[in-house]
């Protein structure tokens, strides 16, 4: 079986669930626990095995007719946000950045996502904690998010921004807020929060000023107002019930909404919270999209998916499954040189090893990404990490092209469940195509 | 002075016509009428112009202000002045909840009532009641100064960071890590100038002083009953 995040350089299951030094891992847990007196708080997401993993392509055999590759053109151009607002989003690829903080992450690093995503004709988003001159300047298309905590909010940046994106909750943690622990809060980070220095910084879990879906529509609104109904105003909720929060999102008049699934990466969070709250992302993709053709606005409104995405066969899988885009968060950081094993002694001093470092909340980073000592940081050089996310991002779009081509595609959105099989049970009832050699979908009524 | 009959003009004509205003305009005072409860009056303002709205308004109003000085001769729904920068926003009726939620600058004055949750998140706005605020008001609240000349309900402060409260009524009960706190001349002088910018008559020596005790500032579990 493939190992779950070995793409990416995360840890195996293996390595989560049991085998170090012998020792069962969840013994290693309760003596940890005992010892501190502190949950285990991470960073990473969670560290099961890749849903994606279980599907296949069914490339163009007599049945289907395939394109050449490196000839035929595949497009992969996308538009985000053609419902309601006047200046939608064009992208040259339909992979974007997630949010991700400029406090869990560095300055450096920001910049670095940046300039890759806007080398590669695509965006980037803010994060708890509000907007950098850096990365504005360096980021061609730029998501502004409105999170619950608000931090760094103001109505200038609001109008700077190319997207706003309202985030009711995140895939490593919904219905939970965030936190930055003290060791990151220097006093840049403290001034953008108007916080002070070196406190453990709580991010509200509820919006402040409204409470359920029709609330939502009058702040959607509201925000529309503030910016002149030129900005995409997205919707992001982590995977726990997509039918029915793609249904409201739609209903309060977002313009794109973004599903974050369990597997989804984050800075800090509890550890019980990443591994035990949330659905996979891939089980959550055909019921969001069925959401959205029930209510006859599938590509009106876009989807976009994040969650444990890995590479271009990930990205090729959820555009089958219906979706228009998908976020990485997790793999920028290790094209960025997160976990890169140049720094494994510097990882083992911190009790960790190249590849399993998730200690993302400590600040401590040695590739100088989630920390904001400046010594650390300074070790990131922003251009070559554009560079390096630059690449990674048309590597995966490429990857994603050439699977499309083989199952006969000049377009990436026309990937579809069709192209698709599982080797699993699971994955086949989580993303409603056949089990492989069959044509049995499990939960569908075959009379 | 000129007036936008929010009624026969639409909420796009008002916001834009307001929003367009900069900073150096002689056209420095306007009427809003027939306001009639819309939601998302006069937001996103910024220039130091003077607005009255005439009636009372649904949720959100004044919005994100910075500069302007909006006044508002009803009552206002939830999140009036919410991420207010900068400027003054009068409310002579009352307040729904989250009055001034997460406000990093201004005024914000009540003369009524205020429900659950003002001030929550409060990032340096100066917030005056002169009625009572309902429960969970300045939750999580970080800097600024919440003065109330009525009543609190329960849980207030609950959380809060840097922001300092003055209640000159009761309190039904604080919330975690919010306590009572002496009244130095300082503080005394903070309050005198608020009073008087909210054109309150009310003596600073009536208010007592309430803020973080800064136990939860740092992650410790034995502390865990409060978080
Ligand atoms: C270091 C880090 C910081 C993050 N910060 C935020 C944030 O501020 N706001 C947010 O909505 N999501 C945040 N996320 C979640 C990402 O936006 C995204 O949902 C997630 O990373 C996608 O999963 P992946 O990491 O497996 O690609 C963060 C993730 C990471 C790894």
């Amino acid at each position: 079986m493939t190992d779950d995040r070995s793409a990416t350089g995360m840890i195996s299951m293996a390595e989560r669930n049991g085998t170090e030094a012998g020792v069962p891992r969840w013994q290693q847990e309760i003596r940890r626990a005992a010892e501190t007196g502190i949950y285990k708080i991470r960073g990473g997401g969670a560290g099961r095995r890749s849903l994606f993993d279980d599907l296949l392509f069914l490339g163009a055999s007599i049945s289907r007719y395939p394109l050449e590759g490196y000839r035929e053109s595949c497009g992969t151009a996308v538009t985000l946000g053609t419902r309601f607002a006047s200046r939608p989003i064009e992208l040259e690829i339909p992979i974007t950045i997630a949010g991700m903080s400029f406090g869990a992450l560095s300055g450096p690093a920001k910049e670095a996502l940046g300039r890759g995503a806007s080398a590669a004709g695509t965006s980037t988003t803010t994060g708890d904690g509000g907007m950098t001159p850096e990365e504005r300047i360096h980021s061609s298309q730029l998501v502004y998010q409105l999170l619950p905590s608000r931090y760094g909010m103001n109505p200038d940046d609001l109008r700077k921004a190319d997207a706003v994106e309202i985030v009711v909750g995140q895939g490593a943690k919904p219905g939970g807020g965030g936190m930055l622990l003290g060791q990151k809060i220097s006093d840049r980070v403290a001034e953008m929060r108007t916080l002070p220095t070196g406190i453990d910084q709580r991010s509200a879990c509820r919006h402040p000023d409204w409470t359920g879906p029709d609330d939502m529509e009058i702040k959607i609104m509201e925000l529309r107002e503030i910016t002149g109904w030129e900005k995409p105003i997205f919707v992001k909720v982590g995977a726990t019930r997509p039918y029915y929060d793609v249904a409201l999102a739609v209903k309060a008049g977002a313009d794109v909404v973004v599903i974050d699934g369990m597997e989804g990466g984050t800075a800090a969070t509890q550890e019980v919270f990443i591994e035990h709250v949330g659905i996979p992302t891939l089980a959550c993709i055909r019921p969001a999209v069925q959401a959205l053709e029930d209510l006859g606005v599938h590509r009106e409104i876009q989807l976009v998916v994040s969650g444990g995405v890995r590479n271009g066969a990930d990205v090729a899988k959820i555009l089958a499954l219906g979706a228009d885009a998908v976020s990485i968060g997790t793999a920028a950081l290790i094209a960025l040189g997160d976990n890169h094993p140049k720094w494994d002694s510097e990882y083992r001093n911190l009790g960790s090893s190249a590849g399993r470092y998730e200690d993302w909340h400590e600040g401590r980073d040695p590739a100088g990404i989630t920390t904001q000592d400046p010594d650390l940081a300074a070790r990131l050089d922003p251009i070559e990490g554009g560079r390096r996310v630059r690449n990674l991002l048309k590597v995966m779009t490429l990857e994603a092209q050439t699977i499309a081509r083989a199952c006969g595609h000049n377009q990436l959105h026309n990937l579809e469940p069709e192209d698709l099989c599982a080797t699993s049970v699971e994955a086949a009832a989580m993303a409603r195509v056949p089990l492989a050699g069959t044509d049995w979908i499990p939960g569908q009524d075959r009379s | 002075m000129e007036t936008i009959d929010l009624a026969a003009m639409g909420l796009r004509h008002l916001n834009r016509t307001l929003q367009s205003l900069d900073p150096g305009t002689n056209r420095r005072h306007w009427d809003v009428v027939n306001p009639r409860g819309s939601h998302a009056v006069a937001v996103g303002l910024s220039a130091p112009v003077e607005v009255t709205v005439r009636g009372s308004t649904g949720y959100y109003c004044a919005g994100m202000n910075q500069l302007a000085t909006i006044r508002i001769t009803g009552s206002v729904g939830p999140g009036v002045a919410e991420n207010m920068m900068s400027g003054k926003v009068v409310v002579e009726g009352d307040a729904s909840q989250s009055a001034g939620a997460t406000g990093h600058g201004g005024l914000l004055v009540i003369k009524g009532n205020a429900a659950s949750r003002c001030g929550i998140s409060m990032k340096g706005i100066d917030i005056v009641v002169h009625g009572n605020v309902g429960h969970m008001s300045a939750f999580m609240a970080q800097a600024g100064t919440l003065v109330i000349a009525g009543d609190a309900g329960d849980a207030l402060g609950d959380s809060i960071y840097e922001a300092q409260i003055f209640v000159r009524g009761s309190v039904r009960s604080l919330g975690a890590d919010c306590i009572v706190k002496p009244v130095r001349p300082e503080h005394r002088a903070l309050l005198a100038e608020r009073l008087e910018q909210a054109g309150l008559d009310a003596r600073p020596e009536d208010f007592r002083r309430y803020g973080s005790a800064r136990k939860l500032y740092n992650f410790d579990v034995d502390n865990a009953g409060a978080y």
